[in-house]
């Protein structure tokens, strides 16, 4: 049972899960990564929707946001934002604050702000494009 | 230093502090600073939002602040911040493939992403004003 295998740092248990010294993978940057490529045409086109509807009054935006191709941007648009957005401040947080109790409520605090602002878009678009 | 004694004498990581300034070095923290900026900006645009889904009274609101001049200078800010991250984010895929970490490469890179991220931001605004008056 004196192999090389052994030698490891890792516990035998640790070493078939794979997940590394911190304990969850590559969850995170492949998500990061995945989100991020998504961003990329979701990003250009929502930025074409809203320079076209810029400056228009009220009626016309409601008439184009409404419209269900441009809804659905929209909504994987603030989906992926809203992941990046938490997977990067995460890093930010975890960079800069050390004090543990102080980085907890920080990290609890970008969930509670990505889901807010994710949830509040989110039912702007649904509302507009369902015309309530 | 020496009074610590039984302290291992590793090296130290250097920091900050010791590295000269490099091109690289700067677009990686703008790179920070703008997905900073856009977290929040991200809130602007769902309060533009809101206010489309509720009333046209707060709808002329938020569209009278945006488009103030304070408002223009902070949308102006938020493209700009947009398109940096977004061409920092491409030269991430390229470094993802292992390419683009040679001298001349990554510097070339660093150049494209700032050099882009302003000539975009001026045709974008251009492009802006001549469409919209």
């Amino acid at each position: 049972m004196s192999g090389p295998s052994n030698s490891s740092m890792l516990t035998p248990r640790r070493r078939v899960a794979g997940l590394g010294s911190a304990r969850s993978g590559t969850g995170h940057f492949w998500l990061q990564r995945v989100t991020a490529l998504a961003n990329v045409p979701l990003v250009l086109l929502s930025l074409a929707i809203i320079i076209c509807v810029a400056g228009e009054d009220h009626g016309f935006v409601l008439e184009v946001l409404g419209n269900p191709v441009v809804a659905i941007i929209l909504l994987l648009t603030l989906l992926s934002v809203v992941f990046h957005m938490r997977l990067g401040m995460q890093i930010v947080i975890e960079d800069y604050v050390h004090a543990e109790g102080c980085k907890v409520l920080c990290l609890i605090a970008n969930t509670f702000f990505t889901v807010a602002v994710g949830c509040a878009g989110a039912f702007a678009i649904l509302k507009i494009s369902f015309g309530g | 230093m020496s009074d610590m004694a039984g302290a291992a004498q590793r090296p130290l990581s250097p920091h900050l502090q010791i590295y000269r300034p490099m091109l690289t070095m700067m677009m990686s923290i703008v790179h920070r600073i703008t997905g900073v900026a856009l977290y929040f900006g991200t809130a602007l645009l769902v309060i533009w939002l809101v206010a489309v889904a509720s009333t046209t009274k707060s709808f002329d609101a938020v569209n009278g602040l945006y488009g103030s001049w304070f408002g223009l200078i902070v949308l102006v800010g938020y493209s700009w911040a947009l398109i940096h991250h977004l061409l920092g984010g491409l030269r991430h895929f390229v470094w993802d493939t292992g390419a683009g970490f040679g001298p001349e490469a990554r510097e070339l890179l660093a150049k494209l992403t700032i050099g882009g991220s302003i000539a975009l931001t001026i045709l974008l605004w251009i492009a802006i004003f001549l469409m919209k008056g």
